[in-house]
């Protein structure tokens, strides 16, 4: 059983190839965001799951030490995309559409924030 | 019929049950528990699984320090972890009455080696940053902790079974009667079971048999309410509690090493002796919610998956019932736990094998006998 | 007297007929709904912006989701509709929902849970590496969002939803590697006289069937999963490995996987309001009980839709009709003309014979789920091994699933064993012995979903009330 200790840090979920591949409507405005604070873009009508995974390889590390995870649902059901947001905040990227002032972080953030 | 005989019969496998079972075959006794379900499925495995001797009403002291040190052994006693984490636990006070109170607390405490830290607002704050400003005061335990209700008591019983035990589960004992040299009794499988001596720990449902055995009691069973979060990064060490006469302000809680926070309190549920454990009432989660944020504030921004209740005996003096009958001999009990029978569990356990083993015990506990109901 | 209230859960094809008879009686319903607009799974709407047309989106389903919407837009003030809003409890004759920030306490006379169904899952070796994701969510990553879950993609599986998401990802010009169906070869046939009680539906499927061949798609029957693999730095799939039958194996190369195995009903709700349930032979799961009308055990609620049976989008629609009827029977209120129950309830056992036709072509394979190896992640939320719930089953002696939860935390995450308990309930039967019935249901526990500490009741002198 992993404990906070030995959690595994492996390569930062943003650092790894997009996961989606966008088919079409592709029209629709652009929506700057970040990841680990890095600059992304979305679409306007993107799930943060969307966006996240067309900038990057998963959204999140297992909190248990089993290394990325990407969601798996995408329906509010399974529970696996749930993201931190820079302040502390936290966010079900399946369900919760783009916004330019999301600021995402992949990996753990110290908790609770203090400030 | 001669194998269902042992030196003692246990009726009822919380975890007062189990740990008097294991450690009345450390002294040599055979034993049988009787359970009506599982071990450990009621109060004993799904409780907040606070290890806390600091609040205790005082003489009862001995008795958690006594619990805390077997606590603290229980890995190479039983050969299983538990995951008990002596992490500290800390009250905190909103109002000045509370300090003083807290302050009282401690004094009272000192001679019965509970040693506390009073800390100011800011400097408890400073230790544990994540306090609101609305904390005063906080009272901290540094040797108090928590560990994991689901596994206590079956490991417990797994051990006594290992030292030569017979742990029966789906046995409820439905009748009880005296004969020459000691009890019988019947389960509902149609099985007597026969021994000179008989423990009541029935938990909630020890009121009830006492009862029977003509020795009412006055007791009550509520359903005190628990929930928990999502796991977040281990962080807020001690277990947390509030010193408050307000029952609607009462909140404990503590984050277990994998991340979740369990948090319960600021009032109880209807609960019922023939009927399963109500689930926790949503009015209660609630308000607990106002009460997390206010102690915690970083809370806020957690979700809960899940919430619980569970079926626990309230004397009416706050005190539970342990020791012999008042009235039969042979006869002893172990129940009505009050909400706060977790720590001391397997200090009750060790107590009540002494007691049946050699008539006496070196650690106080005539303050819980039942003829003070009489 | 004040009107009776009545709630219905869920907008998908069975919450929405069934608000639409309950305004036309008069009453008005309030439908509860977590989406952002209704539609419920199959007809998911996209967000506004997207301009893909009814045809690109639903196929030949077009029409029947034009008009399922049409109606629900349609109701208007006739319903109080609370869209993004979470049924998360049920307690003391009342419904807890919330959104935002905002708690609310519902109180009802009538409850019809109209929840859904989520798919069924096995979690295979590899399962929760990035790329790995539900049927469900291949089919709404195109749908609602124009996306596909990879470039090259399995889908491994068994059901019509199988086929169907592969089709549309061909369609949509996503490049299918393979369709791995895990029911055997002869299946089918046995299902074949069941099922041909929807001889329409059934010709569906096999046009679905040969166009994924046209398109030159390797389509795999009687598949034995072993499990999805990882790159090479262990970040996300790169192929699904299945046994060959020389005891070897094979793989696939892939960068995502889309798996189910048919649904399960989500019914967490019903199990809350303390609804019985039985275990139904044929799925292999746990379903409320409930009357041909879909009246539960417990009194006062009703179940339509897959969260009471899997009946498909035409068969939910129908049970929608039939529970909305009982509430009206019950309350003692008239139907609104027109309504031929006993029509209804002929097309629901039609339709029940053609779920049941269905679970013999495309069966659950227990087998292969009672011997995955124990390296695997059973439950993904609590990263627990399927040999830690073994040993919780054997070494710990739990009879049944809610003991082997409290002792190896399988079950006990975020989503409350919605993607392991059926399977985990088939590991620990087998590590014991027993039936799968024996070894039980996860019980379900309050929130249905994870319910946010900012949540504020509406109404705070509901706690001294209690
Ligand atoms: C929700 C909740 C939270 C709590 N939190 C804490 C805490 O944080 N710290 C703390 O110290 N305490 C806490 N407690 C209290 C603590 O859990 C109990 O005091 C303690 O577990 C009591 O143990 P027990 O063995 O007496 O009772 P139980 O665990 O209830 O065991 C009694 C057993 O007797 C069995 N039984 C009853 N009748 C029969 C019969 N006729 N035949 C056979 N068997 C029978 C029952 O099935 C049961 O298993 C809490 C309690 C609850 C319910
Ligand atoms: C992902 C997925 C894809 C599917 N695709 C197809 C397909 O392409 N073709 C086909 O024939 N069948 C498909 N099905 C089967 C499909 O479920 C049924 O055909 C049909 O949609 C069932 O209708 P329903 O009204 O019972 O439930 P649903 O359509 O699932 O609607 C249920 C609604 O309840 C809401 N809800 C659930 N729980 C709560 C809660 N606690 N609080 C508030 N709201 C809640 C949901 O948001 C949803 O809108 C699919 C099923 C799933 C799960
Ligand atoms: S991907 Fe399952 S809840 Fe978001």
């Amino acid at each position: 059983m992993a404990d906070a200790g030995s959690r595994i840090m492996t390569t930062p979920p943003a650092a790894t190839a997009p996961l989606l591949r966008r088919l079409g409507e592709t029209h629709r405005a652009p929506v700057a965001f970040t990841i680990d604070g890095q600059p992304a873009t979305a679409l306007e009508g993107d799930t943060l799951l969307t966006a996240l995974l067309l900038n990057a390889g998963a959204l999140r590390q297992s909190e248990f030490g089993d290394g990325p995870r990407a969601g798996f649902c995408l329906m509010g059901a399974c529970q696996d995309c749930w993201v931190w947001t820079e302040d502390g905040g936290r966010l079900r990227a399946c369900g919760t559409p783009v916004q330019p002032s999301l600021r995402i972080v992949t990996r753990e953030a110290p908790w609770p924030p203090l400030g | 019929m001669s194998e269902n005989r042992a030196d003692v019969l246990i009726l009822g496998g919380g975890l007062m049950g189990a740990a008097t079972a294991f450690f009345l075959r450390q002294r040599g006794l055979s034993v049988i528990l009787l359970e009506r379900r599982l071990v450990g499925q009621q109060a004993s495995g799904i409780n907040f699984g606070n290890v806390r001797r600091q609040g205790r009403f005082l003489p009862q002291l001995p008795l958690a320090n006594r619990s805390r040190a077997i606590w603290g052994r229980l890995p190479e006693l039983l050969g299983e972890d538990v995951e008990f984490l002596p992490s500290g636990h800390l009250r905190v006070a909103y109002t000045p009455e509370a300090v003083a109170t807290m302050e009282s607390y401690r004094d009272g405490a000192r001679p019965y080696g509970l040693d506390l830290e009073l800390l100011s607002g800011n400097a408890v704050r400073a230790r544990f940053p994540w306090l609101s400003p609305e904390v005063m005061a906080g009272s901290y335990s540094p040797h108090d902790g928590h560990a994991n209700p689901r596994l206590a008591a079956p490991a417990f019983a797994r051990a006594a079974r290992r030292a030569g035990a017979r742990i029966e589960e789906e046995a409820e004992v439905l009748t009880i009667e005296h004969e020459s040299g000691g009890y019988r009794l019947n389960t509902a499988d149609g099985r007597v079971w026969r021994a000179p001596v008989l423990q009541v720990s029935a938990g909630a449902w020890g009121g009830r048999i006492a009862a029977r055995l003509g020795e009412p009691v006055p007791m009550v069973v509520r359903g005190p309410q628990m929930g928990v979060t999502e796991a977040v990064p281990y962080a807020l060490l001690p277990v947390l509690g509030v010193t408050t006469k307000e029952i609607r302000e009462v909140l404990y809680l503590r984050q277990v090493k994998r991340g979740n926070i369990v948090f319960g309190g600021t009032g109880h549920g209807p609960a019922e002796l023939d009927a399963p454990p109500h689930r926790a009432n949503p009015d209660i989660t609630l308000h607990q919610f106002t009460q997390l944020r206010r102690m915690v504030p970083a809370l806020g921004a957690l979700r809960i998956i899940r919430t619980w209740s569970g079926i626990e005996g309230y004397m009416h003096d706050e005190i539970p019932v342990m020791g012999p009958s008042a009235k039969w001999p042979g006869l002893f009990y172990a129940f009505g736990f009050c909400g706060a029978g977790f720590q001391i569990g397997p200090g009750v356990g060790d107590v009540m094998a002494e007691l049946i083993a050699t008539g006496t015990t070196t650690t106080p506990i005539e303050p819980f006998h039942i003829g003070r109901f009489t | 007297m004040a009107a009776p209230r009545v709630i219905v859960v869920g907008a998908g094809p069975a919450g929405t007929r069934a608000a639409e008879l309950l305004a036309a009686a008069g009453l008005r319903p309030t439908v509860v709904d977590e989406g952002r607009a209704s539609g419920g799974q199959i007809y998911r709407r996209q967000p506004p912006g997207f301009r893909r047309d009814a045809r690109t989106l639903y196929g030949t389903e077009a029409g029947r989701a034009t008009a399922l919407h049409a109606t629900f837009d349609g109701l208007g003030p006739a319903i109080e509709y609370l869209p993004e809003t979470l049924a998360w409890n049920i307690h003391g004759g009342a419904l807890y929902v919330q959104r935002e920030e905002r708690a609310r306490r519902l109180p009802f006379d009538a409850l019809l849970i109209a929840t859904g169904a989520t798919d069924r899952m096995i979690p295979l070796p590899g399962w929760t590496l990035p790329g790995a994701f539900s049927l469900g969510a291949a089919q709404i990553a195109l749908k609602a969002q124009a996306c596909a879950i990879g470039s090259r993609v399995v889908f491994l599986g068994t059901g019509p939803l199988l086929y169907l998401v592969a089709s549309q990802y061909v369609k949509a010009g996503a490049q299918v590697a393979a369709v791995l169906d895990t029911a055997p070869p002869g299946a089918r046939w046995k299902g074949l006289p069941l099922m041909a009680a929807r001889p329409a539906l059934l010709a569906k499927g096999a046009v679905l069937i040969a166009q994924l061949m046209r398109a030159g798609v390797t389509m795999r029957r009687g598949v034995v999963p072993r499990r999805v693999l990882a790159d090479a730095a262990g970040t996300r799939v790169a192929g699904v490995a299945i046994a060959t039958p020389d005891g070897g194996e094979e793989v696939i190369a892939c960068d995502a996987v889309g798996m189910g195995w048919h649904l399960r009903a989500e019914s967490q709700l019903a199990d809350l309001a303390g609804c019985a349930f039985d275990f139904d032979a044929d799925s292999r799961q746990w379903l409320p009980r409930a009357d041909e009308d879909g009246r539960a055990s417990a009194p006062g609620i009703y179940l339509a839709g897959d969260s009471a049976r899997i009946l498909g989008a035409d068969g939910a629609e129908i049970a929608g009709r039939l529970a909305a009827l009982a509430v009206l029977k019950d309350l003692g209120l008239p139907a609104p003309p027109g309504q031929d129950v006993a029509a209804l309830r002929r097309q629901r056992q039609v339709m029940d014979r053609f779920r049941r036709g269905l679970a013999l072509a495309f069966p659950w394979p227990a087998g292969l789920v009672a011997s995955l190896p124990d390296e695997t992640l059973v439950c993904r939320c609590e990263a627990i091994t399927a040999g830690a719930l073994r040993q919780s089953a054997t070494e710990l002696d739990a009879p049944e699933m809610n003991r082997a939860k409290a002792f190896s935390r399988t079950g006990m995450g975020r989503c409350q064993g919605r993607f392991c308990g059926i399977a985990g309930a088939e590991i620990v039967a087998a590590a014991r012995g027993v039936p799968v019935e024996v070894a039980g249901r996860l019980r379900g526990q309050a929130p249905v979903k994870p319910l946010p500490v900012a949540a504020l009741a509406d109404d705070a002198s509901t706690l001294e009330s209690t």
